[in-house]
């Protein structure tokens, strides 16, 4: 009985009893949620024109927010470093392109997976080798993103603290989210990005160059690395550790499948703030320490119900 | 043989000889240094790894050595990672070492076994396992100048005074965030045991390695928890984060303590202004003005033989390399002395380590003065359980905030002892001491 009151009950009574420590619990996991959501976006953009599930994803989120960082230690103004770490993904992209993508073509599937692990590999060594393994401060003021918190009173004692840095990360996520739907659905050569998305042969037979549309995605999800890098870097630092993180973006993908955009968004609200409510609410009663291992948990829950993920696409293979 | 082969044989046979002559002709030691300057612990393995390389180059560079004979030093890159560590201690036996450092509480419990076999010392200054301090039970391990269960004693005993006597705990909630690997548990027993006798109570925050960067979960139970103090064992990317999440919950910064290893600058200024009171464990000086550390400045850093940043030369944590590099130097001079060779080996190195004793006099002698405080190692204590102090960010730099204090031996000593011996029969059939006391 003690069990099933620990489970049912006592979780929704603290959440009741502690109105602002509750909607504290909502904001941060929606926070990491966003970033979750943002890493996903990096693996979806690439998965979606190619078919390669890019294991680089997490290192270059690392890279990403260096370059920027290493370029300002370097004497670079921020804001033309922030120029200069987009171009640079830009090279990343093309070279990816030219030196992993396209001798690769027509490969299968775990041989491009394999090619991204290579990247990954080189991207660290590379990353260390130019900046050196140092974790390094984000630099937020210079970029003009806002720092310091409000904080809004609830009830008597209740305190909601909203760092500013983290209304921007959302603000910015949404931006992005919002960017990357016009381009997909209203422009040229989001069309064709999705025409080759649906069927290489069929899009190559019109016209639609292969080559551009990988360069193209792979920049995307450079800018979205950088993106990441920045907010992720100013709630902690810029480090190589940040790498792991994006394992978390797993679940997200597993959840919202692995070609929708607005599914890694929902599925990284989900997975975040599942997390953060299990751990707090639940976790007490298995000693803590639940949150590595919920997330995948709560995606394997909406696999049983939608194998495909909440907005995948469903594959009907007949024959 | 044809005319292009025969030049090319005398050319690599020339070649050798001329490389392997003035290896030959000159006296030396060789110790491996297991570092990690990449991965995501290595914002705290890079200060500590330019710390031990800087100190033993400068003793190169000054001196020629040590009585003469040079020191060989090459670093073998663990990334934090036990099974990469364990490859380097192999490597390092491979090549000879005088003694191995893990600076890694996994790679140490792994070695600790290999050690007494290999005959090659293990030194984990202020790591590893605590228990290792019983010198009858660990002949080959060495964990001076204090083991963790001293430094989580001395943070309670700290606690105890802020509050006016350890009495004062009951009731009171003390909360331990830690990385949740062999390094952050370590201090758990004692802790335990501490809380049961004074009565506050522990509340733990396991931070996985992966985590270390997304801690908002820990310091949201720690807003719940409203826990009287905070104790911390941070290591890499874990502490700044701690240290940023603190602020962010508007944790009360001065009832915050990490251990010796969450002290870096650079843990304490990802906090910005906020961090201000922070607090935690020292046994080392920090800045670059001892007499020492001017002559690494002179002859290795200006020279261009250091990679450390000069805007960081003196700080924490490469400090505490250059303590860690001192200790292996005096224990060279000890077994240098106590064997009647110049040119040691790993057995002389552990004769050496048991027998160390740097007094004051010798510190000031080898231009640290009060760089750390005296220690003596003995046959039967291996750790010489040292004093500590409490320092605190101003913003900028630390500041001692306490004197010198020794952990709470009374206490600490019978669980070291009965841990011991809890090894012992857990690693049946552990090896009795062999090895003759030379104190």
């Amino acid at each position: 009985m003690d069990t099933l009151y620990a489970v049912f009950v006592d979780p929704f009574a603290q959440m009741i009893d502690m109105p602002d420590f509750f909607l504290q619990v909502l904001w941060e996991g929606f926070v990491a949620g966003v970033l979750y959501a943002l890493i996903a976006l990096g693996f979806v953009l690439i998965f979606k024109a190619s078919g390669v599930f890019n294991f680089a994803q997490g290192i270059m989120v690392v890279f990403a927010g260096l370059t920027l960082v290493g370029l300002h230690e370097k004497g670079v103004p921020a804001w033309l470093a922030l120029i200069l770490a987009i171009a640079v993904m830009g090279v990343l992209a093309l070279a990816v392109e030219r030196l992993v993508m396209r001798p690769l073509v027509n490969q299968p599937d775990i041989i491009l997976l394999m090619s991204t692990i290579g990247l990954t590999y080189f991207l660290v060594g590379f990353g260390e080798f130019v900046f050196g393994g140092e974790p390094k401060q984000m630099i937020t003021r210079e970029l003009g993103l806002p720092t310091g918190s409000t904080a809004i009173e609830i009830g008597e004692n209740g305190l909601l603290i909203l760092q500013h840095i983290d209304i921007a990360a959302a603000a910015i996520a949404l931006l992005m989210v919002a960017g990357l739907g016009i381009f997909f659905n209203k422009t040229r050569i989001g069309r064709a990005l999705r025409a080759v998305a649906d069927d290489h042969q069929a899009a190559l037979s019109v016209g639609i160059s292969l080559n551009q549309i990988w360069v193209i995605v792979w920049f995307a999800a450079g800018i979205v690395a950088l993106a990441t890098g920045i907010m992720w870097g100013a709630r902690s630092d810029v480090s190589f550790a940040l790498e792991i993180i994006a394992l978390k973006a797993l679940p997200v993908l597993i959840l919202g499948g692995f070609t929708s955009i607005p599914g890694a968004i929902v599925g990284g609200l989900i997975i975040g703030i599942g997390e953060k409510l299990g751990e707090i609410y639940w976790g007490p009663l298995v000693g803590g320490g639940i949150e590595s291992w919920l997330a995948y948990m709560i995606a394997l829950i909406f696999l049983l119900f939608r194998p495909q993920g909440l907005f995948g696409e469903r594959i009907i293979e007949r024959v | 043989m044809s005319m292009l082969k025969l030049t090319t044989a005398a050319f690599a046979v020339a070649l050798a000889a001329g490389v392997a002559l003035p290896a030959q002709a000159e006296d030396s030691v060789y110790i491996q240094l297991p570092t990690y300057r990449t991965g995501p612990y290595a914002g705290s393995g890079i200060p500590i790894a330019n710390g031990m390389h800087d100190y033993l180059t400068m003793l190169n560079e000054r001196d020629g050595g040590i009585n003469g004979v040079k020191i060989n030093v090459d670093e073998c890159e663990t990334g934090y990672d036990t099974q990469k560590g364990v490859e380097c201690y192999e490597q390092a036996k491979a090549k000879g070492t005088l003694v191995f450092n893990p600076w890694s509480t996994g790679i140490t419990l792994q070695v600790i076994p290999k050690a007494s076999v290999d005959k090659i010392p293990v030194l984990s200054m202020a790591y590893g396992l605590s228990a290792a301090s019983q010198g009858d039970v660990f002949p080959w391990v060495f964990n001076p100048p204090m083991t963790y269960w001293d430094g989580a004693s001395g943070i309670i005993k700290y606690i105890g005074e802020q509050e006016g006597g350890l009495d004062k705990l009951k009731g009171k909630k003390i909360g331990y965030i830690f990385l949740d690997a062999g390094y952050g548990r370590e201090a758990i027993p004692l802790l335990e045991d501490l809380s049961k006798e004074y009565g506050f109570e522990m509340l733990q925050y396991p931070v996985a390695g992966k985590e270390m960067q997304n801690q908002s979960s820990q310091w949201l139970n720690v807003r719940r928890d409203k826990p009287d103090y905070m104790v911390m064992w941070g290591w890499g990317a874990m502490s700044p984060t701690a240290v940023k999440e603190a602020t962010k919950i508007r944790y009360p910064m001065d009832k915050f303590i990490g251990v010796w290893w969450s002290g870096g600058e650079d843990d304490a200024r990802a906090g910005g202004a906020a961090a201000k009171g922070y607090k935690t464990l020292n046994f080392n000086s920090v800045g670059p003005d001892k007499p020492a550390l001017q002559d690494i400045k002179k002859l290795v850093v200006d020279a261009g033989k250091s990679q450390v940043d000069p805007a960081k030369f003196g700080e924490n944590l490469y400090n505490r390399g250059v303590m860690n590099a001192v200790i292996m130097a005096e224990a060279i001079r000890v077994a240098q002395d106590k064997s009647g060779k110049t040119v040691i080996n790993s057995e002389d190195m552990r004769v050496g380590l048991e027998n160390l004793s740097i007094d004051a006099a010798r510190l000031e002698a080898i231009g640290l003065p009060e760089f750390f405080s005296p220690m003596q190692i003995s046959c039967k204590d291996h750790s010489g359980h040292t004093k500590m102090y409490v320092q605190e960010w101003d913003g900028e730099n630390w500041k001692q905030v306490s004197d010198w204090f020794e952990p709470m031996s009374d206490k600490v000593e019978p669980l070291l002892a009965a841990a011991a011996e809890e090894y012992k029969t857990s690693n049946a059939p552990w090896p009795a001491r062999a090895e003759a006391c030379a104190n």
